[in-house]
């Protein structure tokens, strides 16, 4: 880097001025990227934080346990109830459903797949992330929500039963369960991409230790490839998860809202609260977009709890984590 | 428990390159068979197909027999699995499960095996770890991570945990390459107080330690690069060193190679 001879004395010459001035720069930059985005995370906060007391001030009913939002009605009154359990239900719907399948797809790519099929097959996923929601919006709207019928009332009749899976009123499928399925979809090219990668990186001298103790390929990934990837396994489903609270547009074309809280997760209804902001911003007035404010502020809160229960829950076996090998 | 193991006219394939060639030998019960030879002589490739480990590379193929007493581990109605089952393996880096416990990790093959009852498991633990000279530095942490003990703790994990399912036959793939000397000790200690119970076979490229440890020596060796590799010669490993047939042989552990 420098132009010293090898006979030059070493210390001073080996760290020039002019470097140290980089570093300086260097390391500057970096903590100001670092502050800057504190900064822009406290903003947000405070802002959404600052609007949502003012609505909440003007609240005639429970924040927490009201039914309706009719926040620029004479007398205001709006919850959240609904939201956040047609929020964290749908979500719920897409992980149950999506992080199995994106386990398996990326078990298939990892090590099971010929080379030859696995490589397209991949890029086809990473394909699927890069759809728009308003595309697997429209999708659903018009291809998912007219099929769903058969599976619908197939669910009804056998899984009834249970509470959750029996129809009360009939009607178009526009609910949490096609929401669900919606999102499950969308969720699983990330999560599929991110677990493919650490499937990719369980080292081989794992895999072979298995295979050499007498373990099929199915039990060679049971003892070497999941344990070692479960970490990576819960971080790609909470970006799953965090993307499937905070979809917006997909949801609002396929769910028919109202403010009607229920487990029957077939019967039309419900809402989330990105659905919920998006369908009522434009008509809302201050006070309705204070409140539509305050809801949001919930969900930026739901989800960094998720976030939060996810590192504890990778943090917890970290001694076992594979890092360590 | 130990078997005899006869191989005849071996040939192993990575895609179409040809490894190792037309190999035929004989490995007694109950001793410790070493290879040695120059890298890339196959050796470690021969080894590999021993337990049936050699086909579990995309694209590798092997040809020829090999008896396990009277069995061929390569007939068409044997199942890789239950060949690994009973012939164990020690690798080159020691690779006890990062994510189990050292329990959990002694154990992993019976798990494997279907066996559950905790008493039997309990006994398994302590019999291998005790043959595996590591019961009196671990018996009190069992349930912290295999990947927490030293190298040469963990080598000796991964023998408790090949000896653990009893297998007829222990290979080790440089057991000793990534361990400084105190551990590679330990490890010869334990290979010499094994073989009165298994047939050992072991891939070296130490010399000294193949005529420390072994009964009988082969001696792999290649043409020339791109060359599949051959086994030169077999014999009692104190003539191999002292006073062998083939002038290679000689040249080689004598230093006088290439």
């Amino acid at each position: 880097m420098t132009s010293s001879s090898p006979a030059a004395p070493r210390g001073r010459e080996r760290r020039p001025r002019d470097s140290r001035v980089g570093d300086k720069i260097f390391m500057n930059l970096a903590r100001g990227a670092g502050i800057l985005l504190l900064v822009i995370m406290a903003a947000i906060a405070g802002f959404l934080a600052w609007r949502s007391g003012m609505a909440l001030s003007n609240n005639n009913g429970n924040f927490l346990t009201t039914f309706e939002w009719t926040p620029d009605a004479p007398k205001p009154v709006f919850g959240i109830a609904v939201l956040a359990f047609g929020t964290i239900v749908s979500a719920l719907i897409a992980m149950v459903i999506a992080v199995p399948v994106a386990i398996g797809i990326a078990l298939f790519i990892s090590h099971y797949a010929p080379r030859r099929i696995a490589q397209p097959f991949a890029y086809l996923v990473d394909l699927l992330a890069a759809v728009p929601s308003i595309v697997y919006g429209l999708w659903g709207a018009l291809f998912l929500i007219p099929h769903m019928d058969g599976l619908t009332s197939w669910l009804n009749q056998y899984l009834g039963w249970t509470y959750l899976f029996d129809q009360t009123r009939t009607g178009t499928p526009r609910n949490l369960f096609t929401v669900g399925i919606l999102l499950a979809i969308m969720i699983l090219p990330i999560i599929t991409a991110v677990s493919r990668e650490v499937f990719r990186q369980v080292p081989r001298m794992h895999e072979e230790a298995a295979l050499a103790l007498g373990a099929t390929r199915w039990e060679m990934i049971r003892t070497a490839v999941l344990p070692f990837g479960r970490p990576g396994i819960i971080s790609a489903s909470m970006l799953g998860l965090g993307r499937a609270l905070g979809e917006t547009i997909a949801v609002a074309v396929v769910l028919s809202a109202n403010s009607v809280l229920s487990l029957h997760i077939l019967d039309a209804g419900g809402g989330t609260f990105a659905q919920n902001i998006a369908l009522k911003f434009a008509e809302a007035g201050n006070n309705g977009r204070d409140a539509l404010m305050a809801s949001g502020l919930v969900l930026f809160v739901i989800t960094l709890l998720v976030n939060g229960a996810a590192r504890l829950i990778i943090a917890r076996r970290k001694e076992y984590s594979g890092a360590n090998a | 428990m130990a078997k005899r193991i006869d191989v005849s006219g071996l040939s192993a394939y990575y895609g179409t390159t040809k490894a190792i060639e037309d190999i035929s030998m004989s490995i007694e019960p109950r001793s410790v068979t070493a290879f040695i030879g120059p890298s890339g002589c196959g050796k470690s490739t021969f080894l590999r197909t021993l337990n049936r480990m050699h086909e579990v590379i995309p694209g590798a193929r092997v040809e020829g027999k090999v008896l396990l007493d009277d069995e061929n581990l390569y007939a068409s109605n044997v199942d890789p699995v239950a060949v690994r089952r009973s012939i164990g393996m020690v690798f080159q880096r020691p690779n006890p499960f990062p994510t189990m416990s050292i329990y959990d990790n002694v154990v992993a093959g019976l798990r494997l095996a279907g066996v559950k009852k905790k008493s039997v498991l309990d006994d398994v633990v302590e019999r291998s770890l005790k043959g595996a000279n590591l019961w009196k530095e671990v018996h009190n942490r069992l349930n912290k991570p295999g990947a927490g003990l030293s190298g040469g703790q963990q080598q000796r994990l991964c023998i408790a945990r090949a000896i653990a399912v009893e297998p007829q036959v222990l290979l080790m793939d440089e057991p000793c390459s990534a361990l400084d000397p105190i551990s590679t000790l330990a490890i010869e200690d334990l290979i010499g107080e094994l073989k009165s119970q298994f047939t050992i076979v072991i891939v070296t490229h130490n010399m000294q330690q193949a005529a420390r440890v072994s009964d009988r020596t082969a001696f792999f060796n290649l043409a020339g690069v791109g060359q599949p590799g051959k086994l030169i010669e077999l014999d009692d490993t104190q003539r191999i060193f002292s006073n062998p047939s083939v002038q290679a042989t000689e040249d080689y552990i004598s230093g006088r190679f290439g």
